[in-house]
């Protein structure tokens, strides 16, 4: 057994697991924290991705001890209270999912990929980024739809922060 | 995954004696293959030695032509290290064509070339750099490094802390992912010296990695594209399997390799 401990959503959370127990169900099952999804059981799907110390991640394809010390973002994480996050929104506004099984993989994804490209996003980009996460219901049209719109509503809300400041 | 014994290593020294400890201790970089690995219970390590929060094993340097890759230094950070990317965008462009990005934050290159999958991406690289890879005891050129099928000339207890090599006048990369793992069905790494051309395949062979020498000889005698014009290859030791045979891997040896120079010549 391992004794893990980790920032989750900004909450230190500690317990005891097999040492062979998997990230992913270490969020699930000792946390509760049933967003994050396993979808596949071969690392392809991306319907666990989380955010390890502010990098996309596969929670699947980790031990929860490999995480210990780390800090940890969840799709529970990222909406302030009722306030979704933009991509949250986005997803919403352009319907970008149907069954929404694959969608907080996607939501994190998509955040991260943001992120990683703060100049801003174009359709090719997207759609190569999204290699890592499958949907298999929308024909990622609307996906990627949301995707660019919530990085234009992010870059636009920096620059307000900016001028504000 | 059947149970197993998590060690976090502290530095190399502490890794070893870890895994000396350990029944049968095998050290984990990233992770992007052997917990999957494990997942699917064809590897079952009684103890599982991290490497990944070592520092020593981390960082790109880059001094001249002279190129130092930590063993534990992620796809991603290899793929925007601006030096690097400057010096060799081969790599650069290798690294970030493995996998998906969320593999790329995880996996290393010093857990890739240990691992030796007969479809990853930086053996053919290592092969046609002529690269170094350094361990806890030794220097291996890599060459004598990839000895099969996920075998390598590494020891039990022996770790890659890093890999170096020497950046070639021009070189370049390009595979043909597999549609739906995006494995390279077959990929081609070429590199340009003085003194010859270095063209190493991956994805493709019936024993791992190796070098062409119908493409070196074509590219030797004039580096284009146009060289490997109605050259062929041999479909003698490439691999048949459901995704393609022999014979389809050998002609895309030749398509790569055109890219691949094509992308050296910029």
């Amino acid at each position: 057994m391992s004794e893990v401990s980790m920032v989750v959503n900004g909450r230190r959370v500690s317990g005891t697991v097999e040492d062979r127990t998997l990230l992913v169900h270490f969020l699930r099952e000792n946390q509760g924290l049933t967003g994050t999804h396993v979808g596949c059981d071969t690392s392809q799907c991306g319907a666990c991705v989380v955010h390890m110390d502010g990098k996309a991640v596969k929670s699947c394809s980790m031990l929860a001890a490999q995480a210990s010390g780390s800090e940890i973002v969840t799709i529970e994480g990222l909406a302030n209270g009722a306030d979704l996050h933009p991509v949250q929104a986005a997803f919403k506004e352009h319907h970008g999912l149907q069954c929404g099984f694959c969608t907080p993989g996607m939501i994190m994804a998509a955040v991260d990929m943001i992120n990683r490209h703060p100049g801003g996003l174009d359709e090719k980009t997207v759609r190569a980024e999204l290699e890592g996460n499958i949907c298999r219901c929308t024909g990622y049209h609307n996906i990627v739809k949301a995707i660019l719109a919530a990085s234009q509503t992010m870059a636009k809300g920096k620059g307000k922060t900016k001028k504000a400041a | 995954m059947y149970q197993t014994n998590y060690h976090r290593a502290s530095s190399v020294a502490d890794a070893v004696k870890l895994q000396k400890k350990a029944d049968d201790g095998k050290f984990v970089s990233g992770g992007m293959t052997l917990i999957q690995t494990m997942k699917q219970r064809l590897a079952a390590p009684s103890d599982l030695i991290d490497l990944r929060h070592i520092k020593e094993l981390k960082g790109v340097k880059v001094s001249g032509k002279s190129v130092t890759i930590g063993a534990a230094t992620t796809h991603a950070e290899v793929a925007s290290d601006a030096k690097l990317a400057k010096a060799c965008p081969a790599i650069c462009h290798l690294a970030a064509h493995i996998g998906d990005p969320h593999v790329r934050n995880m996996g290393t290159i010093g857990g890739s070339v240990a691992n030796n999958d007969p479809a990853a991406d930086y053996p053919a690289a290592m092969l046609a750099l002529d690269a170094t890879i350094v361990t806890n005891k030794r220097e291996i050129a890599a060459a004598k490094f990839f000895t099969g099928l996920f075998e390598t000339a590494l020891k039990d207890d022996e770790i890659v802390t890093a890999v170096t090599f020497t950046v070639p006048d021009k070189c370049g990369y390009s595979k043909f992912p597999n549609p739906a793992s995006r494995y390279a069905m077959t990929g081609v790494f070429v590199a340009k010296r003085k003194d010859g051309v270095k063209a190493a395949v991956t994805g493709a062979g019936d024993d791992g990695v190796f070098r062409s020498k119908e493409v070196e000889a074509a590219l030797s005698k004039k580096f284009d594209a146009s060289a490997l014009d109605g050259v062929k290859v041999s479909a003698k030791n490439l691999m048949t399997d459901i995704h393609a045979t022999a014979e389809y891997r050998a002609n895309l040896i030749v398509v790569m390799a055109k890219r691949a120079v094509a992308a050296a010549n910029g």
